[in-house]
């Protein structure tokens, strides 16, 4: 019984990250109805900025995290803003190829700079005990992860639902030209989200690396299960997408755990009878 | 282009441009001595690239997941090899009805739903495979691939011998044969209904085209075309192994064929030689600077030289007409 | 004499919004019936329900007498129902000719064949001619269609649709986008179509209208305001309001 709470925990801390990697990638699909298939590079970049930042100069963790945020934020706008953004009205194969050769290029650069080996993250002391919740014993990072979630998704959803820019995006969304007519400065609002896609991406990077990890091939490693939470989700949906990134988060690990021999791919399964079932995702593609 | 009305003619201006391709890569056996195995592996590519632009260049469908049927091509080599069944022609056609047979059970998947269900459908089938591949070791080897399976004497006489010289005429052979037939399907009704539904497949519906079925025979076809890639690939090499089913294959395949010029068959085929060739040179030099450098020209591919060396190559053409 | 035409009870939401509200349409063989109605009013979408591009929410649609109500919008075309779009829906890469071929070919199903030449097949390329010189393009068969003019491009559109051989043709405004010059020729055209094709056409300029439909349709709010004769319509005050308005003028006699 402990054995599957245990693991489950482990799966909804595995969706909470799935769903920090995949925001960024939905909502930009949902509004600039660009295919990103780069976008873990921008996990991967906050893993790494989080890595440097904590082995190179001994920042303390929970520093770590905002420090990710906003540098793959401001990396993010940036790219947008000069190169990015060029590629928004391109048909969908040309999306397809910069976004492959971007995730390339991104891993390749990293392989150059850091190595092709796994970083090292020394998680503070406090994260790394394990706490007893009803009985049962969870790690601390765990429990971190799910809280880092919840309060992401809380955030984002207040952020869209209730705020002026949220407003916005929802409006440029349902019709960029009315949006645009009605003084909205469209493409500010594209480059602040798109940043802000990113951000969260490289938060969810810097969290991933004492829990999954972190190396060279990492953009394209997560690519189909990321592509997955947005598809099933219904992109452009926040509340879509968290629910998707638990629901396979936990899938994945309940078939690793049961069926360690097939559970690897059984993900894509998963995959390939939902886009057969439900080709629109579960949110019907409406915005959060 | 390719008015219909003059089409016997422009067929023969086709296979025009193929022919003079067809003297160099012959000529290139008496040139080149000393590197038939890495120019067979350039014909190889090139079959696998044409097998992808039917897809891509001439229905107008982009599949993430192409290499799943070049890496059945060559595990089924590598299997029948195994188990007695080695005559190359045999096993060619036998990879190519596997593989066709393969593309057949996905294609309610894969035909189905927009554009962004496809890439998704699409990468997640060339997942699924490469990882039921990697676990199924007792029957693919695994991450170690299959090495030494038989490969019979072509005709029961030629070798496939270390200088690579069967290993040439045979994939030249079959090169020549795959792009002879997909002259004919691009120049024949079927070939204008696929250009029907990469133009505009909205219009496709209201004529009372079965876009549907078009699209599931493509996508047959180009899957079991990619099979006799890979079951030559495996032939020549005597090896099959996960990464002729990866990602990065499928990603290989795509970019051959956009820098060759989709949609033009002498296009990809010069994209995937000239791909191929710059690989075999670069990679071994330094595999991550491979990397960055295919990223990068990908990236720089959808802003400059859109149409591929074809599309450049053409532009010249018009150019030197007008000063003509 | 068969209906060419029937629908009962169509309605057609989109989530709250109801853009065709129970509408029972019966437009007899032969006839030219024009729909119209102001903005809005929900004629495209009726179209698209008839032709089977979007699926009815409710009711049924009958063509010669046949319920085609589950059928795909191919499976209607085989039928005999054709249409051509209010914006073009043209293979602008392909040339003029190819344009109509493919339409012929898909007819009679010869677009299976991957083993033989397109252009070997000369009785489909004659019949392609034939459908082009109809449309007055016939000099232009071998242009890109890109590279034509927008009203030519709305000729093409007709004769893709004739190439399908329909029993019925929904013209979706035939002459939109185009000078009335143009328009002109665009309706002549039309007017020399067969008798034994039915037309159903939706079209805003009421001189047109008037002189070309025997039978007229008004759609408002989704739902038939009223049908008859361009004379009744024309003397419908209700109409008028609605829809003539300031242009009344327009109305023939």
């Amino acid at each position: 019984m402990a054995g599957i709470v245990s693991v489950i925990v482990d799966g909804i801390a595995y969706g909470m990250l799935l769903f920090l990697f995949s925001i960024g990638l939905s909502v930009t699909l949902g509004l600039m109805r660009f295919i990103n298939l780069a976008h873990g590079a921008f996990a991967m970049f906050g893993g790494y900025v989080a890595v440097t930042l904590m082995n190179g100069y001994g920042v303390p963790f929970l520093l770590l995290l905002p420090v990710a945020f906003l540098a793959t934020g401001l990396f993010g706008a940036v790219a947008e803003k000069l190169v990015i953004r060029h590629v928004y009205p391109m048909p969908e194969l040309q999306q397809v190829l910069f976004s492959i050769g971007l995730a390339f290029a991104a891993g390749a650069v990293a392989n150059i700079i850091f190595g092709p080996q796994q970083q090292p993250m020394l998680l503070p002391g406090w994260l790394a005990q394990r706490i007893s919740v009803l009985g049962i014993d969870i790690t601390g990072y765990r429990i971190f992860l799910i809280g880092a979630g919840l309060v992401a998704a809380a955030a984002l959803i207040a952020l869209f639902s209730y705020t002026l820019y949220g407003a916005r995006v929802r409006a440029a969304v349902d019709s960029r030209r009315t949006a645009e007519g009605m003084g909205i400065n469209v493409s500010l609002l594209f480059s602040l989200t798109f940043g802000l896609g990113a951000a969260f991406a490289g938060l969810g990077g810097a969290l991933a690396v004492g829990f999954l990890g972190l190396d060279p091939t990492f953009p394209l490693k997560y690519l189909v299960i990321v592509l997955m939470v947005v598809a099933i989700g219904g992109p452009g949906s926040i509340a879509g997408s968290f629910i998707a990134a638990i629901f396979i988060g936990v899938i994945d690990a309940l078939f690793k755990y049961f069926v360690p021999e097939i559970g690897g791919f059984v993900i894509y399964a998963v995959l390939v009878v939902m886009m057969v079932f439900f080709p629109k995702g579960l949110a019907g593609g409406r915005t959060a | 282009m390719n008015s219909v009305t003059s089409s016997v003619t422009s067929s023969v201006m086709r296979i025009g441009i193929g022919l003079p391709l067809f003297l160099v890569a012959v000529a290139s056996y008496f040139l080149f001595p000393g590197q038939l195995g890495l120019i067979a592996h350039l014909f190889i590519l090139a079959i696998f690239a044409l097998s992808y632009d039917l897809l891509q260049g001439h229905a107008g469908v982009v599949s993430l997941g192409h290499a799943v049927f070049f890496g059945i091509g060559a595990y089924t080599t590598a299997i029948l090899g195994r188990h007695g069944v080695s005559d190359p022609l045999v096993v060619l056609v036998l990879a190519f009805l596997v593989s066709g047979a393969v593309a057949g059970l996905l294609t309610r998947i894969v035909v189905v739903g927009n554009d962004l269900t496809r890439l998704l459908v699409t990468l997640g089938i060339g997942f699924l495979f490469f990882e039921a591949a990697n676990k199924a070791n007792w029957l693919t080897g695994g991450a170690d691939g299959m090495p030494d399976f038989e490969v019979g004497r072509l005709f029961g006489l030629y070798a496939f011998d270390f200088m690579g010289k069967t290993a040439f005429w045979y994939t030249l052979a079959v090169l020549a044969v795959v792009y002879l037939f997909l002259l004919l399907v691009t120049s024949s009704p079927f070939g204008v209904a696929l250009r029907g539904i990469r133009e505009n497949v909205r219009r496709m519906h209201a004529i009372g085209a079965p876009v549907n079925r078009h699209l599931a025979v493509t996508y047959i076809m180009s899957g079991a075309i990619a099979g006799i890639a890979g079951a030559l690939l495996a032939q020549t090499s005597r090896f099959a192994s996960l990464d002729m089913l990866g990602f990065e294959r499928s990603a290989e395949v795509m970019m051959m064929a956009t820098l060759g010029g989709t949609g033009s068959i002498p296009g990809v085929v010069l994209g995937a030689a000239t791909f191929g060739y710059l690989k075999d040179m670069l990679s071994v030099i330094s595999p991550k600077y491979w990397h960055l450098g295919i990223g990068i020209v990908l990236m720089l591919s959808v802003f400059v030289l859109r149409s591929g060396i074809a599309g450049a190559l053409a532009g010249l053409a018009r150019r030197m007409e007008r000063r003509a | 004499m068969i209906t060419a035409i029937e629908t009962s009870g169509l309605t057609v939401r989109f989530g709250n919004f109801t853009a065709v509200g129970d509408v029972s349409l019966t437009v007899a063989a032969g006839t030219r019936h024009a729909l119209i109605g102001p903005n809005g009013a929900g004629k495209t979408s009726l179209v698209h329900a008839l032709t089977g591009a979007i699926p009815a929410s409710s009711g049924t649609v009958c063509i010669g007498g046949e319920d085609v109500t589950h059928l795909s919008q191919a499976a209607r075309v085989r039928h005999g129902l054709a249409r051509t779009f209010q914006i073009n829906q043209l293979f602008r890469g392909l040339t003029v000719l190819e344009n109509v071929t493919l339409a012929i070919f898909e007819r009679e199903r010869k677009t299976r064949a991957f083993w033989r030449l397109a252009a070997s097949d000369k009785a489909v390329i004659d019949e392609a001619r034939s459908h082009l010189a109809f449309v007055h393009l016939d000099a232009l068969a071998d242009r890109p269609v890109h590279s034509l003019p927008y009203g030519a491009q709305r000729l093409i559109e007709i004769a893709i649709a004739l190439a399908t051989k329909p029993r019925v043709l929904v013209l979706d405004e035939p002459a939109a986008g185009v000078p009335a010059a143009q328009s002109e020729s665009i309706f002549e055209r039309i007017h020399a179509l067969p008798r034994d094709l039915t037309l159903l056409f939706v079209e805003h300029d009421m001189g047109l209208v008037f002189r070309f439909a025997e039978r007229i349709t008004v759609l408002v709010g989704g739902q038939i305001m009223t049908e008859g004769t361009p004379a009744e319509i024309s003397a419908d005050d209700r109409v008028r309001q609605v829809y003539l308005g300031r242009r009344g003028h327009h109305a023939a006699a």
